[in-house]
């Protein structure tokens, strides 16, 4: 992005692995991960549906975890890996969870969509919902206005067994 | 957010010695943060505490656990040794809030959540908890998400979290260090009641930093029973909500713990109620008594006499869920 | 092969395609009205009024200002001229009276209303010194409280149907009546994309605009009418729009704010409402609505009244259609239809999902459930027996309406002949078990509209029109419909959207998407298809006077006699770059004879918690017909989503406001409750055959609105078999059934 932005940011820097990459970048202490996202590194695949830790349209996996990028301040991921939805395909092969939700039209508008793919994604890392009552508690933390949940659940139902298996797939930035 | 400094302590003195009036110590920030952006609290300075060695949950020589102020919610509904001692937890946690945050919640930080009253939350009205003195809309404004008992003329709002009805339950305690060195607080003195000064939501000091949540030997893992009802399945905060702990010889209660969330400014207890139910059969009679007893004092207000009828009702339900399996 | 026919099995039509889009969306590349970047981009934040009524005295920014980084603080005495009279803010979705004009003076019409625009380098800065603003007021008494302004309710500027037969007489008379009241909430779109506008500043003063819209066009005249710019200097832009749900339809604040901004200051400016300010424009506005029906013994309705009352502004008078469904449901001769408006210190209204229609069908489809009870006649029975095969209020028959079809199939999917209809009389458990339905319908209209298509030497074809696309699948759905109409494979087709430069289309809204633009593109295809052909014509003597019925086409080539013609080779031979034609499609005359609708039957099982009052929807059954599906895949989806907002109607919405701060106060997506994942149990969508040569060519009607309507009433119908409690004021939540 733009030389003016950066330097309007200017302030503490930190080091972060974001997507497999190591970035160096300048944050204010009152920056969020998700303002850093979208104002500073115009990766803008992470939404802001809230601001409030109330949508999950924000989420991202740090180390692996999913957690809701609005209401996480840049300069505590000092040294984190993130991971955020342009970082889940393998080149021009799409995560399996992004190709399930095309597949089962788990979205229409598109907004929810980066934060449920990430959310899905942390719930196979996390291992603990294989069922499609599991699955609808454990993406609750994600809404979804156009009202896609059944399609986004049987997206996730569907993926879940493979990475159930290889719990590493996706999401570690690795 | 208004503009703050901060620093990352690397150990707990160095944490305690930065904090003061003007300063907030954060983990998560779950709460801090939304907070923060509804201009509610404008910390002058922010001590990130995440670098501090508070991220154990182990077990304690008396038998029960010790939980460091750093372990996520998740981790601690998750761990095994919660999972299998303290269920009670476990389920709480996990009736709370979403995923994404019970990751980022600490343990520390879910006993200072403030409050989801409307009125507190818009930072554009008066109310006597955000600034003192200006008096309370809730009491006669949209008050169907709002207390039924302990409330006072200054405040009528309740406390949010799932897990401190657990805790409240379970009679953990709150080990805080400060300046002056560290001290212990009985779960059930940690929160207060507004009375006159509903700013105050517990009993720390400014300086003062919880470091553990501490939980007695366990006694209630066979028969205990977290329900929580809401307007919506999930993500959404307590209209009323029950921790019922039961330990059991045979079909007698030998000792009982009930904590109410969603009622009161803090976790709601009474143990004159508790004691009365001890070295009775468990009945659904013994239950429905428990239940008016604990609700006699209730005082609604226009739009939440519901929470009483509501209250009595999920007592009963979560006794019996906790003793028979739900079968009265 | 037929001649003039698609070869078989090449149609697009129907076919559960994937997304053309869905690629960019699951891999964030599809970029929001608010995710456009710039060197120097500014920033902007809005500060609101916390009264309901009256003026502002004084406005204090010396503070914000002094916050390094902050570049300005405009309000209604900075800001850059704009216009005075009202006809300059109305727009294609206005309502009768004044529009709202923000920043045109001192005064407060609602509490939430923007007053001061801070721009600042950063985001965070610009919220930061805007809470740094003080504002002085005079503050007037307000009233936002319904209960009370409805004894100043006027008539409304609608064209509500004239009562016909005698209504008093026959309701007199009925053997059976339903007398009862229903009220249903306000209620906030709340898309997951906050609205936004990103505002870029050319160097010729010229500005091409990123916004949250239903209507590029819409937005450009609006902006055209109210700053005095020329149209040519200004263009709107919404290739991603992340839902709307009618919020989109009128060009709202953060549009002109921005506007403002960046022609005070010439620079790059960009708007983004947050949560809380979604809760400061347009909303489903609250009703009160009173039913009245009287039928005879067997059910055969006699009677039927509605009377509604909505809320709007002091400004203007917001209409939707709230009880029209009334008089062309059913079969019934003495219909009384009336409709008022109470004015509030609130903001206007504004259509949102079916709009009228939700509201309206909530009173009618609970009434003839209560008709059913009283009469002792099976539900779906009540509404066979008074099927309408005409609209009672245009008296016209219509295109077609396989509602019956609807109630049959539904009941069938969903077991209905199980029911005992005696109420708490199925439970699991501590569960009590309720089954109810209740009918839906919309109407299928059609608008003008214009599109382009472009056939290159490649055989791709380009085919735009400036719609949009809010999530209901337009990009692909235009995809299928332009291939068959051209006779080529989707992939060939790319569909351009969303921007005001590209020829006209309506607003998106109405389910008159497809009916819209999919006429002009299926009609812009068909036309560009001819064309190929005259270039065969002119590039082979011995076809030049081939008729255009013995051609066959598909697979992106015309085939005559046995004589392939590929659409790359004819552009290529032809003189030109490219084959063009832009046609202007419009409503068929033959719809004038015809009430066009489409239809469906909801059937509904809940769980309801006998002690704690938890009310769980636990399955539904949604029978839809709406003519010709384009994609069955999306268009299911559509209905999936109107039936979790009928959920969500049902259940859990309401903007609640504090009468005393004349302020809605849960305006949040914590405290506003939407359905999560949880509340969603199993749906089962399905669209019965039907078949309509009357409502355009492509025999589709459109499906965004249809999917909601009657949700609510059959989840209220439900709760009442299951608890025998009958809630009528909406939404129905835990407290009501205890």
């Amino acid at each position: 992005m733009s030389a003016t932005n950066e330097q309007a940011f200017a302030g503490h820097s930190i080091a972060l692995t974001l997507n497999g990459q190591t970035r160096q970048v300048d944050v204010q202490p009152w920056t969020t991960l998700l303002d850093l996202l979208r104002e500073q590194l115009d990766l803008v695949g992470t939404k802001k549906g809230c601001d409030h830790g109330q949508c999950g349209a924000c989420t991202v996996l740090r180390d692996g975890k999913r957690i809701n990028a609005c209401l996480t301040l840049a300069i505590m991921c000092d040294g984190a890996e993130l991971t955020t939805i342009e970082g889940l395909a393998d080149g021009d092969t799409l995560h399996p969870m992004q190709q399930a939700f095309i597949k089962h039209d788990a979205f229409q508008c598109g907004y929810c969509t980066p934060g449920q793919i990430c959310s899905a994604v942390g719930l196979a890392n996390e291992g603990r919902a294989s069922t499609d009552d599991e699955v609808k508690e454990l993406m609750s933390g994600n809404l979804c206005r156009c009202g896609a949940y059944s399609n986004i659940r049987a997206a996730v139902v569907e993926v879940l067994p493979s990475m159930n298996a290889a719990p590493d797939q996706g999401g570690r930035g690795q | 957010m208004n503009p703050f400094s901060y620093s990352k302590p690397s150990d707990i003195a160095q944490a305690v010695n930065l904090a003061g009036p003007a300063s907030r110590f954060i983990a998560g920030g779950t709460n801090l943060l939304d907070l923060m952006k509804e201009n509610i609290a404008r910390p002058e300075h922010l001590i990130d505490i995440t670098g501090l060695p508070l991220k154990d949950v182990r077990a304690t020589d008396s038998g029960g656990v010790m939980i460091g102020a750093l372990v996520s919610n998740a981790d601690l509904a998750w761990h095994p040794l919660i999972e299998r001692d303290y269920p009670l937890l476990s389920q709480a946690i996990l009736a709370g809030a979403s995923p994404q945050l019970r990751n980022m919640a600490s343990t520390g930080g879910n006993l200072l959540q403030r409050t989801r009253c409307y009125y507190f939350y818009d930072s554009t009205v008066p109310c006597n908890k955000r600034e003192p003195g200006t008096g309370c809309p809730a009491k006669d404004g949209l008050n169907r998400i709002h207390a039924i008992l302990g409330a006072s003329d200054a405040c009528v709002a309740t406390h949010p979290s799932d897990m401190c009805v657990a805790l409240a339950a379970l009679e953990a305690r709150v080990h805080v260090q400060g300046r002056a060195g560290a001290r212990v607080i009985e779960f059930a003195d940690f929160h207060r009641l507004p009375g006159d000064a509903p700013q105050r939501d517990n009993q720390l000091a400014d300086d003062e930093l919880i470091t553990a949540v501490e939980l007695p030997a366990p006694r209630f893992q066979q028969h205990s029973h977290y329900l929580k009802i809401r307007d919506r399945a999930s993500y959404a905060f307590a209209l009323i909500s029950v921790a019922a702990a039961v330990e059991l010889d045979g079909d007698v209660i030998r000792d009982v713990r009930i904590a109410l969330g969603g009622v009161a400014h803090k976790p709601w207890r009474d143990t004159a109620v508790e004691q009365s139910l001890k070295g009775q059969p468990v009945s659904r009679e013994n239950f429905v008594a428990a239940a008016d007893a604990m609700l006699r004092d209730a005082q609604p207000l226009a739009h939440n006499a519901f929470k009483i009828k509501l209250a009595r009702r999920a007592i009963v339900r979560a006794l019996s869920d906790a003793t028979l399996g739900g079968t009265v | 092969m037929n001649a003039n026919t698609p070869i078989p099995g090449s149609s697009a039509l129907g076919q559960p395609m994937d997304r053309v889009d869905g690629r960019l969306k699951v891999t964030g590349q599809a970029r929001y009205a608010g995710e456009y970047p710039e060197l120097g981009l500014l920033h902007g934040s809005v500060v609101s009024s916390t009264i309901a009524s009256g003026r502002v005295v004084r406005i204090d920014a010396s503070q914000a200002l002094a916050v390094p980084g902050v570049i300005a603080v405009i309000d209604h005495t900075n800001r850059p001229p704009i216009a005075s009279y009202d006809e300059d803010y109305q727009d294609a979705d206005s309502a009768e009276g004044s529009p709202f004009r923000p920043f045109y003076n001192d005064r407060v019409l609602y509490s939430g209303q923007p007053l001061v625009l801070v721009v600042a380098d950063t985001l965070e800065l610009a919220r930061h010194a805007g809470s740094l603003v003080r504002i002085e007021y005079e503050i007037k008494s307000h009233q936002t409280d319904l209960s009370v302004g409805q004894g100043d309710a006027h008539t409304a500027p609608a064209e509500t149907p004239k009562p016909r037969g005698d209504f008093p007489g026959a309701f007199a008379h009925a053997a059976v009546t339903v007398d009862t009241h229903y009220s249903t909430p306000n209620e906030h779109h709340n898309p997951m994309e906050p609205h936004a506008s990103t505002v870029f500043y050319k160097p010729d003063g010229s500005l091409e605009i990123h916004d949250k819209t239903q209507g590029t066009q819409n937005c450009q005249d609006y902006l055209h009418s109210v700053f005095g710019l020329e149209k040519e200097k200004i263009r709107i832009l919404a290739a991603f729009v992340g839902g709307a749900f009618g919020s989109g339809l009128r060009p709202q604040y953060q549009l002109p704010l921005a506007v403002m901004a960046a022609l005070k200051l010439q620079r790059s400016v960009r708007l983004t409402l947050t949560r809380q300010q979604m809760f400061t424009f347009g909303y489903r506005p609250q009703t009160l609505q009173h039913m009245r029906i009287g039928a005879a013994k067997d059910g055969k309705l006699m009677a039927i009244a509605h009377d509604a009352i909505g809320q709007t502004s002091r400004f203007e008078d917001f209409t939707e259609h709230v009880v029209e469904w009334s008089g062309m449901l059913y079969q019934c001769d003495n219909v009384q239809l009336s409709y008022k408006l109470a004015p509030l210190d609130v903001y206007t209204p504004l259509d949102m999902r079916a709009p009228g229609a939700a509201s309206g069908m909530v009173a009618l489809e609970c009434a003839m459930d209560e008709l059913a009870i009283a009469a002792g006649i099976d539900p779906v029975q009540l509404r066979i027996v008074n099927f309408a095969d005409s609209n009672g209020n245009e008296g016209k028959p219509y295109s077609s309406k396989e509602l019956l079809a609807c109630y049959e199939q539904g009941a069938e999917r969903f077991g209905w002949s199980k029911r005992n209809p005696e109420p708490r009389s199925m439970r699991q458990g501590r569960q009590l078990v309720g089954w109810g339905m209740a009918g839906g319908v919309w109407e299928a209209m059609q608008m003008p509209a214009s599109a382009k298509a472009s056939i290159d030497s490649s055989g791709k074809i380009t085919v735009s029109s400036a719609t949009t696309d809010i999530g209901t699948g337009t990009y692909t759905v235009m995809t299928q419909i332009a291939a068959e109409a051209a006779g080529v494979n989707p992939e060939d087709v790319t569909f351009v959207l969303g921007d005001s430069s590209l020829p006209t289309s309506p607003l998106q809204g109405g389910s008159f998407t497809v009916s819209s633009v999919g006429t002009a593109v299926q009609q812009a295809c068909r036309a560009l298809r001819a064309k190929l052909l005259d270039a065969v014509r002119m590039a082979h003597p011995q076809y030049a006077v081939v008729d255009m019925a013995d051609v066959g086409y598909g697979d992106g080539y015309l085939l005559i006699d046995d004589q392939r013609f590929a659409y790359a080779d004819i552009v290529r031979e032809s003189s030109h770059e490219t084959l063009d034609v832009q046609i202007d499609a419009k409503p068929d005359d033959k719809r004038e004879g015809y009430s066009t609708a489409t239809h469906s039957a909801v059937f509904v099982e809940v769980l309801v918690d006998e002690d704690l009052g938890t009310i769980r929807v636990n399955r539904v059954v949604d029978a839809v017909a709406a003519g010709r599906v384009v994609n069955s895949k999306t268009a299911r989806s559509q209905i999936l989503g109107g039936v979790v907002w009928g959920i969500g109607q049902a259940l859990q919405e309401e903007s609640q406001t504090d009468h005393t701060l004349g302020r809605f106060m849960n305006h949040s997506l914590a405290e506003y409750h939407i359905p999560v994942n949880a509340d969603i149990g199993e749906i089962d969508v399905f669209f019965v055959e039907e078949n309509d040569s009357i409502v355009n060519d492509l025999g589709s009607k459109g499906v965004g609105e249809i999917g909601i309507v009657g949700v609510a009433s059959a989840i209220a119908n439900a709760v009442y078999h299951a608890t025998g409690k009958r809630v009528r004021e909406f939404p129905i939540t835990l407290d009501k059934v205890l």
